[in-house]
């Protein structure tokens, strides 16, 4: 987008950013992290949570030494990037962010408890965006406390290798703050998009019922989970399964984003497949409990 | 080793013929390796189904697989309060609209089809280098159950201004990995061909996700103009 082209004022402004937070230690948020860090800033990850925080430096830490194997990034960076990862269970050493990345649960309420935390700890011209998948970024920044400095940056799952963030902007967001986030998007080595602010925008819009449409399949015995993953990826030349992707994300997660979707589209499609509960209740999570759709016998980082 | 003979009843929209400018013709390796002594049976082409019909007893096959079109194995077999199956499966190499088929063989069983039948079918598939996904007997089988409400999402979405159409792509393409956007897709395998197989699945399913998009319905209008 080149109304977003790094101008001298927005060059400037960037070079003041040096210090990024990820608020959760979830999936996506440790990938985010990953980014953030690789690209030289000093990350702060907070999690409520300690063992989140280990589970994710752990990995992150295997990911970039699996980098290294690849011949993807020179060895002696891993020292260099482990040391701008700062784990926190403390909200407080947010104080000196430039940026705020949230990556926590699908829930306005969750949300809005957060960044009105974090208004009253870091300063004015920290900006605040939500990687938030089916929220409305406009209702987000209405419970911020500066809803002119709020963006969307939606990154994409496994964020450390997906390049993709759609960036959208609420009704409120002010043209420097978007056009700010764009280009640190950019620094971070992502290739942005811009979205409207509408439910799912276009990547979720389309995917979550997918997902669910194969989830359904399984529900009513149509295929298997794996001839389902082997179908879909031998005919459309896609990387992953559907079910594959699933127990990436979560079934937890799965069902916080049918229910944020279907809370405003409505969409038949986009509701909760009984399966999906059931698999909950099961401990059924995906890969991060060794068995969703399919088994597995280690929870490393995608791409570890 | 799994022997089979082909009965071939019109053109197969899974194995077409090549017909290169310079003979000879060529054929897909599951072709040649079928042989006339071949112990299972294979009916293949537009009308395998009426072919199967007319063979008479085939129960000593290991198994019957019959080329499908876009209706169920039933139409063939017949069925019988949910216990229906025998040695018979039904088979598709999938092919979205005007694309070469791909690699993809939906392999179709019914409640009670022998596992020993499928088994077969499915080395004799696999060994002409073909991947098998087996699944039941329902319309739109896995891929168009699943691709064509995408389709139509897409479409629509396009006419409502979500963005554009090389943005819906590149955003689907980077944010998933897909290799080709909806858009693309479309344009390179046929709308009026995606219509026609999304409004043979709204028939058969009743839900309005398979109803062809409106661009969809403008592309199938204008055929031959």
């Amino acid at each position: 987008m080149n109304a977003n082209k790094i101008d001298k004022d927005s060059e400037q402004m960037i070079n003041e950013i040096k210090t990024i937070g990820i608020a959760g230690a979830g999936t996506m948020g440790a990938g985010i992290a990953i980014v953030c860090a690789r690209a030289g800033f000093r990350t702060r990850v907070f999690d409520l949570n300690q063992s989140a925080l280990d589970r994710a430096h752990n990995q992150t830490e295997a990911f970039l030494r699996k980098s290294v194997e690849r011949g993807k990034l020179a060895a002696d960076k891993v020292p260099q990037i482990m040391a701008e990862w700062h784990g926190t269970t403390r909200l407080e050493e947010f104080a000196d962010c430039d940026l705020v990345i949230e990556a926590v649960f699908e829930s306005l309420p969750v949300k809005h408890d957060l960044f009105g935390k974090l208004n009253g700890i870091c300063p004015a011209h920290t900006i605040f965006a939500s990687n938030t998948s089916t929220i409305s970024i406009t209702e987000i920044a209405g419970g911020s406390g500066r809803a002119d400095r709020f963006v969307g940056m939606h990154f994409c799952l496994p964020a450390q290798l997906m390049k993709l963030v759609e960036m959208s902007p609420g009704l409120t967001t002010s043209e420097e703050t978007f056009t700010l986030a764009w280009s640190v998007c950019e620094v971070l080595g992502q290739k942005p998009v811009r979205t409207q602010d509408t439910p799912g925008f276009v990547l979720n819009y389309f995917l979550i019922p997918f997902n669910n449409d194969a989830i359904r399949l399984v529900e009513q015995g149509v295929a298997a989970p794996a001839d389902i993953d082997l179908a879909i990826k031998t005919a459309m030349g896609y990387a992953m399964g559907p079910m594959e992707l699933l127990d990436l994300v979560g079934m937890d997660t799965q069902k916080l984003l049918c229910e944020a979707m279907h809370g405003v589209t409505n969409e038949p499609r986009a509701a909760c497949p009984p399966l999906v509960k059931r698999m909950i209740a099961a401990g059924w999570l995906g890969k991060k409990s060794g068995r969703g759709f399919h088994s597995y016998t280690d929870s490393k980082m995608y791409g570890a | 080793m799994t022997t089979y003979r082909i009965i071939q009843s019109g053109e197969s929209p899974s194995f077409p013929t090549s017909r290169p400018a310079v003979e000879p013709l060529t054929y897909h390796s599951f072709v040649e390796q079928a042989s006339g002594s071949g112990l299972s049976c294979v009916f293949m082409g537009k009308d395998a189904g009426a072919a199967f019909a007319a063979a008479g007893k085939l129960d000593a096959c290991p198994f019957v697989a019959i080329e499908l079109g876009l209706e169920c194995l039933g139409v063939h077999t017949g069925e019988t309060r949910g216990s229906e199956g025998s040695n018979v499966v039904g088979f598709a190499r999938f092919r979205l609209g005007k694309g070469e088929p791909t690699a993809l063989v939906e392999l179709v069983r019914q409640p009670h089809t022998s596992e020993e039948s499928i088994a077969a079918a499915k080395r004799a598939f696999e060994a002409a280098d073909l991947k098998v996904a087996v699944c039941g007997d329902f319309p739109g089988r896995i891929v168009n159950r699943l691709i064509r409400p995408y389709l139509n999402a897409a479409l629509r979405r396009l006419d409502e201004g979500l963005a554009s159409a090389d943005d819906m792509d590149k955003t689907l393409c980077l944010g998933l990995g897909y290799p080709e956007g909806p858009i693309s897709l479309l344009e390179r395998t046929g709308l009026a061909e995606h219509h026609d197989t999304s409004l043979s699945l709204y028939q058969a399913l009743g839900q309005e996700p398979y109803a062809p998009a409106r661009r969809a319905q403008v592309a199938k209008a204008r055929v031959g103009h």
